[in-house]
C-alpha cells in the first residue's frame, strides 16, 4: 500500500501535464481524440473505482452503473434525438445529472456499506447489473436505439469537427479529479477512511462512525463517476443502454485492474493502455479460425486481464514500483515505509 | 507473494454483523419491510380474486423459473460456500453447457429431412427421448470437468485471496464470452424436446400449463435439491463440506485431504450450472448474455438466501422468481402500465432483505 498516503510529486503532475497539453500540437485528431480524450474520461470511471479499493478497500463493480445514471440523466435533460428530450441548458443538465448521480450513489452506498470484502463486490455488481436493465427495459428514457445527437455546452463545440476543445475540457477536469481526490485523501476524512481500511474493529472503538464514513466515500466516487458518465456522453454524443452493460462494468474494473488497485495514477495508465489496445490490436492480431483474429479483441483483453491478475495484482503500476524498489534500493526505502497490511478484501496484495 | 493467508476479511465481516441487534425487538425498519410486505400480500389478494386462473399461471412461472434458478444458483453457492471462491465464470458455464448440449442434439440426433430447408431449425426432425437426455448428461459431464480444470490451474494456488480469484474469474468470463459468440454467433437458439413428450398438462380447474416448465424443470430442482440436501446432511462428503464451511484450517488438520474435497466441490458446482444451462437453454432460450443474466440471477438468489445456504438459495430463487413473475404482470395501476420498471422491483426485494440481514437470511459470518 505504498503511495496511498505519500505526497503528490508536483514536478511529475506538470510534466505529465505538460506533455499531456502538447499532445494536440504532435499527433492527428483521430488520435487525439480516440486514444488521448477516451482515455482521460475512461480514467477517470477507473478512478472513482480505485480511490474506493485504494483509501476505503472497497472493490466496488457499481461505477459503472452511477455513470450510466449520471449520462442517461444528462442526455434525456437536453435537446436530444431519443429519450425525453427536455432541452434544458447542458450546463444545468449537467449540474442535475450529477446530483442524482450522487444521490443514487448515496443510496447504493447506504445499501452496501455494511457489506465488506467478496460481499460487497457481489452486490455493487449486481446495482450496475439492475441500471443496466432499468434501462434497457425503460424505453421512455433510453430510447429504442439509445438517445442520440445529444445537445452539448458550447465549451466543448463541436467534438467531430474538432475534438481539441473536448480534449483540453477532459484534461483539465481529470487533473482537477486526480489532485482533489489526492488532497481529500490527506484530509482527517480521508485519513479516518483509511484507518477504516486497515483496522475497521479498532476505528470503530476510536469512536469513528464506519458505515457513514463508507458511505459518504462511495458517494465522493460516486461524484467522480458521474463526470466521467457525462464526460462519456460528451465524447460520444449518445448513450445507449449498451454502453453501460457488464461489458462496460468488467471493462473499467480491467482498466483499473491493469492500471493497478492501489494507486490513483494507476486509473490512467491502465485506460490509456486499455484504449491503444481496443484501437491498435486489431490491426496486428493474427486470424487463427474463429479463435482468434481483428473482431476477437475481447479475447485478447480477457488474456491481458488474465496474465496482469495471475503475474501482478498490483497492475502496472505495481510493476513500476517494483522496478523502482528494485533499481532504486540505494537511494531512500520505497516512499510510503513499511508497507501495511492489505485492506479488507483486496486480498491480491500488492507486497508481492 | 507475501505467503500470508488472508483470512482477514473475518474479522470485520463478524464486527459487521453485530451491529445490528438481535432479537432487539421490532425496529422501525422491521415495521416498515412488514407494512410493505402486507401490502404487496394484498395486492396479490385483489389481483388474484379478477382472475384466479392468470393468477395461477403466474404463480407456476414464477414457481418453474425459481426452479431453474435454484439449479443454477446452488452450485454457485455450493463453491462458495466450501472454499470462499465467488465463481463470476458460473453465467459463462451455464451458457456453454446449454450450448454443448444443443452442439451435441444438432450434430448426432437430427436427421436431415432431405431438402435442408428448415431455416428455423425447429419443427422439421423428430427427437425421441434419447436425443435429449444424452446431450444433457455428456454437457453436464464437461462442464464439470472444465470447471474442475478452471479450478486446479487457475485457483488452487491462489487459495484465499478471494478478490484475486474472483478477478480471475471475471478475466475467465470475459474470454469464455467472446469465444462463445465467436461459435455460436448471435442468434437465440433453443434445444429441442423430444417429439412424443406432451406440449402441456391441464391442472385441476382447467389451467394449462407447459409440459417441460412444469414438470420436467420443476421435477429435476425438486429432485437436486433433495438429493443436495441428502450429499450435505448425510453423506462423509457433506460432513467435511460443512465443516469447512466452519473451519476450513481445522478440516484439513485433521487429516482430511482437502484439496480433493474442493475439486470435487468445484466439479459438482459447475456441474449444476451446466445443467441449469440444458435446462434453460429448451425452456426459455440461448444467446449471448443470458451468460450476464444467468449470473446476476445466481448472484442475486444468494445475496438474497446467504451465501453459502443450500436452503437461502432455494428461498432466494423462491423470491426472485416469483417477483420477477408477478411484476412482469401485475405492475398495472389503473390505465398505467409500470410493467416496463419490474426490475425496480427486483431491486426492491434485495435492499429490503439487505437492510434487515446484511449477510442474506440465512447468511452467516465467513
Amino acid at each position: 500500500m505504498t503511495g496511498s498516503a505519500g505526497r503528490i510529486s508536483w514536478p511529475a503532475l506538470a510534466v505529465v501535464a505538460g506533455l499531456a497539453a502538447l499532445a494536440p500540437l504532435v499527433f492527428t485528431d483521430f488520435f487525439v481524440s480516440v486514444i488521448l480524450t477516451k482515455s482521460l474520461w475512461l480514467g477517470l470511471a477507473a478512478a472513482s473505482l480505485i480511490f474506493l479499493s485504494a483509501y476505503g478497500g472497497m472493490v466496488s463493480l457499481a461505477q459503472v452503473g452511477i455513470y450510466g445514471v449520471a449520462g442517461m440523466t444528462f442526455a434525456n435533460l437536453v435537446a436530444a434525438d431519443g429519450g425525453s428530450a427536455a432541452a434544458w441548458s447542458p450546463w444545468l443538465a449537467t449540474a442535475v445529472a450529477i446530483v442524482v448521480a450522487v444521490g443514487v450513489g448515496l443510496a447504493f452506498g447506504a445499501i452496501a456499506a455494511r457489506s465488506v470484502g467478496i460481499y460487497f463486490l457481489m452486490i455493487t455488481l449486481a446495482f450496475s447489473v439492475l441500471v443496466f436493465y432499468f434501462f434497457s427495459q425503460v424505453t421512455q428514457l433510453s430510447g429504442f436505439g439509445g438517445v442520440n445527437n445529444v445537445d452539448l455546452p458550447a465549451l466543448v463545440g463541436n467534438p467531430g469537427l474538432d475534438p481539441t476543445r473536448l480534449y483540453y475540457t477532459t484534461l483539465v477536469v481529470a487533473i482537477l479529479v486526480f489532485v482533489g481526490l489526492r488532497y481529500v485523501s490527506r484530509t482527517a476524512f480521508g485519513l479516518a477512511l483509511q484507518g477504516l481500511r486497515d483496522e475497521p474493529a479498532r476505528m470503530r472503538a476510536l469512536g469513528f462512525d464506519v458505515t457513514r464514513h463508507r458511505i459518504l466515500a462511495f458517494g465522493l466516487a460516486a461524484f467522480v463517476a458521474a463526470i466521467a458518465g457525462i464526460l462519456s456522453v460528451w465524447y460520444n454524443r449518445r448513450i445507449t443502454p449498451g454502453s453501460i452493460n457488464l461489458a462496460q462494468t468488467i471493462d473499467v474494473l480491467i482498466i483499473a485492474v491493469i492500471g493497478g488497485l492501489y494507486r490513483l495514477e494507476g486509473a490512467w495508465v491502465g485506460a490509456l493502455t486499455y484504449a491503444l489496445l481496443d484501437n491498435y490490436s486489431r490491426e496486428w492480431t493474427p486470424t487463427v479460425g474463429d479463435v482468434l483474429g481483428p473482431e476477437r479483441f475481447n479475447t485478447i483483453l480477457g488474456v491481458v486481464f488474465l496474465v496482469i491478475v495471475l503475474l501482478s495484482p498490483g497492475g502496472l503500476m505495481g510493476l513500476w514500483e517494483r522496478g523502482r524498489e528494485f533499481f532504486g534500493k540505494r537511494r531512500r526505502g520505497p516512499p510510503g515505509g513499511v508497507a501495511t497490511p492489505s485492506p479488507a478484501g483486496a486480498a491480491g496484495d500488492g507486497t508481492n | 507473494m507475501s505467503g500470508a493467508p488472508q483470512t482477514a476479511p473475518a474479522t470485520p465481516a463478524a464486527a459487521e454483523t453485530q451491529e445490528t441487534p438481535r432479537g432487539a425487538g421490532w425496529s422501525k425498519r422491521r415495521v416498515a419491510l412488514a407494512l410493505l410486505a402486507a401490502a404487496v400480500g394484498v395486492w396479490l389478494i385483489v389481483k388474484a380474486s379478477e382472475d384466479l386462473r392468470q393468477f395461477a399461471v403466474v404463480t407456476l412461472n414464477g414457481i418453474t423459473l425459481a426452479a431453474l434458478f435454484f439449479v443454477v444458483a446452488s452450485g454457485f453457492t455450493l463453491i462458495f460456500g466450501l472454499m470462499r471462491v465467488v465463481n463470476m465464470a458460473h453465467g459463462s458455464l451455464y451458457l456453454f453447457g446449454g450450448y454443448l448440449a444443443l452442439e451435441m442434439q444438432d450434430a448426432w440426433f437430427t436427421e436431415d429431412s432431405g431438402l435442408g430447408l428448415s431455416l428455423s431449425g425447429a419443427g422439421t426432425g423428430t427427437y425421441d427421448l434419447v436425443s435429449w437426455v444424452v446431450p444433457l448428461l455428456l454437457a453436464t459431464a464437461i462442464i464439470g470437468v472444465i470447471g474442475v480444470l478452471i479450478q486446479q490451474v487457475f485457483l488452487r494456488w491462489n487459495q484465499g485471496q478471494d478478490l484475486r480469484q474472483a478477478l480471475i474469474t471475471i478475466a475467465l468470463s470475459v474470454i469464455f464470452a467472446d469465444q462463445m459468440l465467436a461459435a455460436f454467433g448471435g442468434i437465440s437458439k433453443d434445444i429441442q424436446t423430444p417429439t412424443d413428450w406432451p406440449e402441456s398438462i391441464t391442472l385441476p380447474g382447467d389451467v394449462r400449463f407447459g409440459f417441460f416448465r412444469g414438470v420436467i424443470v420443476l421435477g429435476a430442482a425438486i429432485l437436486i435439491g433433495l438429493g443436495l440436501w441428502w450429499l450435505i446432511t448425510r453423506t462423509r462428503f457433506g460432513k467435511i463440506v460443512r465443516a469447512g464451511v466452519d473451519d476450513r484450517d481445522m478440516v484439513s488438520a485433521l487429516g482430511i485431504n482437502v484439496q480433493l474435497v474442493f475439486a470435487a466441490a468445484f466439479f459438482l458446482g459447475a456441474m449444476l450450472a451446466g445443467l441449469g444451462g440444458v435446462l434453460g437453454g429448451t425452456m426459455i432460450s440461448l444467446a449471448p448474455g443470458e451468460d450476464t443474466s444467468f449470473l446476476l440471477n445466481s448472484l442475486i438468489v444468494v445475496i438474497i438466501g446467504g451465501m453459502g445456504s443450500l436452503a437461502g438459495a432455494a428461498i432466494g430463487a423462491l423470491a426472485l422468481g416469483l417477483v420477477d413473475a408477478y411484476a412482469d404482470v401485475y405492475l398495472v395501476f389503473g390505465d398505467t402500465d409500470l410493467t416496463n420498471y419490474s426490475i425496480l422491483v427486483t431491486f426492491g426485494l434485495l435492499v429490503a432483505v439487505l437492510a434487515v440481514r446484511p449477510l442474506g437470511l440465512f447468511g452467516r459470518p465467513a
